[in-house]
């Protein structure tokens, strides 16, 4: 116990002693234990950004610099030419307007499944967390059972359907395919979100005398931006990067960026034009990087957020 | 049972809920006044807040009929119950503000936007909440959160009030004021109110009726006083009090000229207990609350033995000295200048008219 203070003073110096360590705990920045873990983190992320590193340097450079072979030097002179050849006249086919077609297109396939798969994945998912209808419990284990099915053996099904019904090789065709194969995942991560919700909240909205699309758009949509966020990271990455598909169900003239890339970069005629190959890739893969650089944290904490229940 | 109840508010009949094959409230009958205060109180899992979900119309019922007002609302949708519900978690929408999560529920019906503003002022009068109107519910208390959930019902203009544990997620003091605040609300406003809560102190001192349940049962529906004095079973006798009920198990026998309970060395006289049904010899349990029992207070009492305090507990206002008595844990309930201490020689005695007699085997009162 600390004695009557003759004056304020005292009383603080006191006090002082008393306290004994105050502040931060001292740590030591070269400790064994900090050079290990940071040591091991800059290795394995020098690896995996070294195939960017050389995809954008050789991007950069022009073919005679190339041809000397040091893929690891930084361009001498630094040249945007293949990135322009790579947009706008690169040849795949008949058609020499570059991956600017591919883009459009794929902008114009990932909008809509996105939306679309996502519009009809989210009123499932509340359907089977909060209306427990009559078989629900059998739709669901249909639907989870769907998502373990390879896609392999539904392609040609799936095109004899889209043939008959005459939109074969249609962006609305790729459309459809790419929000049918999203369905299962999406349903699942929505009816775990909203199965994580307080159910009193459901039952006080129905007391408040809300219907389905009343509950669904005036409480649920509100509280669920998170998952909402996942949902979209999912599909916009998944359908962009979707290969399989694109090349199975479209034409040439509204293949994907993706397959469209692949024809640019495995065309087997005149020289290998390493630089535009690079450019063209970046510029494919841009898409999902710049996605999920700026969603990186609500992609975690949505995905924390389904996972809580199961 | 109380006599059958003339235009009653809320009239359950026949009703019986099955989830599969396990069957959660059987064949229950329930007539509810106008303007009384209904409490329906259990253990978990008796079965309380479900009879209060199918009243509200949460859950669809497998059989019989609920009547609302005299209207058959079986089928009906909650909204059109004429109901309001207060949930134990409060149930705000969290993205509203507190006025917002007030008119919810009139503006999904489409009332004016003038009348709506009428009832939420008056609402919020009611419940002292016109500060926190703008506010979000995350911003509030958990009183104050409840408050609105209060609210919420209030707006609605309804006829019966549906609480569902209101104040479990409250802590002591809150919910002894909340408490006093709801009682009051039932007395200001005169609307029917179930209300379900697993605890006897609220059920004690809010209820108009106690309706006790168990097991999708209810087993006693009764005046507050009338279930504590004369509970129908053992399991009614064990759940309201706190201390508990003392239980001695023995048994009745018809001997010098009276019927007696007889337990290992005690012999006590029931000449003052009041039958229910005409007694036989046989296995019975006797039950006797803490503070019905007195503590060396002389003669006097038609029953009296001596015993030895094993231990001593405190609560205060008063204090539990507990005894053996017929080789069985006995528990008085005396003032604490009154406590006497460790391993003391004492004599205990009671009046059996205060007492419970129960059936050794269907636990029935006796």
């Amino acid at each position: 116990m600390v004695d009557v203070a003759a004056s304020p003073s005292d009383a603080i110096v006191l006090r002082r002693d008393e306290a004994g360590p105050a502040g931060a705990k001292p740590r030591h920045a070269l400790s064994r234990r900090n050079i290990f873990l940071y040591g091991t983190l800059i290795v394995v992320a020098l690896y995996y950004l070294l195939p960017l590193y050389v995809m954008i340097v050789t991007s950069l450079k022009g073919m005679p610099e190339i041809r000397l072979g040091n893929i690891f030097s930084p361009p001498v002179e630094i040249t945007f030419e293949p990135w322009v050849k790579a947009w706008a006249t690169a040849c795949t086919g008949l058609n020499c307007d570059g991956l600017s077609r591919g883009f459009w297109n794929s902008v114009r396939i990932t909008v809509p499944s996105v939306l679309l798969s996502i519009a009809i994945a989210s009123v499932n998912g509340y359907a089977l967390a909060n209306w427990r209808f009559k078989g629900a419990d059998t739709f669901f284990i249909i639907l989870i059972v769907g998502a373990f099915i390879p896609y392999q053996v539904m392609i040609y099904p799936i095109v004899i359907i889209l043939r008959e019904i005459g939109i074969y090789g249609t962006l609305t065709g790729l459309v459809i395919v790419h929000s049918i194969f999203g369905m299962p995942i999406l349903t699942l991560l929505f009816r775990n979100y909203f199965t994580s919700m307080p159910e009193e909240l459901f039952r006080a909205a129905r007391v408040d005398g809300a219907g389905f699309w009343g509950i669904y758009l005036r409480i649920m949509l509100p509280m669920s931006l998170p998952i909402f966020v996942v949902a979209i990271i999912l599909q916009v990455t998944g359908i962009w990067n979707d290969f399989l598909f694109g090349v199975v169900y479209t034409r040439p003239d509204t293949y994907p960026m993706t397959v469209q890339l692949n024809n640019i970069v495995n065309s087997v005629q005149g020289v290998k034009e390493y630089n535009v190959n690079m450019a063209a890739t970046i510029l494919t893969g841009l898409v999902p990087l710049i996605v999920y650089f700026i969603s990186g944290k609500l992609f975690v904490r949505g995905i924390a957020a389904g996972a809580v229940k199961g | 049972m109380a006599a059958a109840i003339a235009n009653p508010s809320v009239s359950i009949q026949d009703l019986s809920l099955n989830f599969g094959v396990m069957s959660v409230l059987k064949t229950l009958n329930l007539d509810v006044a106008e303007g009384e205060f209904i409490v329906l109180l259990g253990p978990s899992g008796c079965g309380k807040s479900t009879l209060l979900n199918c009243i509200a119309g949460l859950l669809d019922i497998s059989e019989g009929r609920i009547f609302i007002k005299g209207k058959n609302v079986t089928w009906e949708e909650p909204k059109d119950r004429g109901i309001g519900m207060v949930f134990q978690s409060y149930a705000l929408y969290p993205q509203m503000t507190v006025e917002k999560n007030l008119s919810f529920g009139l503006r999904v019906a489409g009332l004016a936007k003038d009348e709506i503003a009428k009832r939420i002022a008056r609402a919020a009068e009611i419940l002292q909440i016109e500060p926190l109107l703008q506010r979000k519910p995350s911003a509030l208390s958990g009183g104050q959160r409840q408050r609105v959930a209060i609210g919420r019902a209030l707006v609605r203009d309804v006829d019966v009030f549906l609480f569902d544990e209101p104040l479990s997620n409250l802590d002591a003091k809150l919910r002894a004021e909340l408490r006093v605040e709801i009682k009051l609300l039932h007395r200001k406003l005169e609307n029917t109110m179930i209300y379900v809560t697993h605890d006897q102190i609220e059920a004690m001192t809010l209820a108009d009726r106690i309706a006790v349940m168990k097991g999708g049962v209810i087993q006693q529906l009764d005046a507050p006083q009338t279930i504590y004095n004369r509970p129908v079973n053992r399991f009614v006798a064990g759940f309201l009090g706190s201390p508990a009920m003392n239980f001695v198990d023995g048994h009745l026998e018809n001997a010098d000229g009276g019927w007696h309970f007889l337990a290992d060395g005690l012999k006590i006289p029931l000449s003052t207990y009041g039958f229910d049904r005409q007694p036989e010899p046989g296995p019975a349990v006797f039950g006797i609350r803490p503070e019905h029992v007195s503590l060396n207070s002389g003669a006097g009492w038609p029953f009296s033995a001596a015993s030895k305090v094993e231990v001593v507990e405190p609560m205060g206002s008063d204090t539990l000295v507990w005894l053996q008595l017929a080789q069985q844990k006995f528990s008085v309930r005396v003032t604490s200048e009154r406590t006497p201490g460790n391993d003391e020689a004492v004599t205990v005695g009671f009046d059996p008219m205060r007492a419970s007699l129960f059936d050794a085997q269907t636990g029935n009162r006796l």
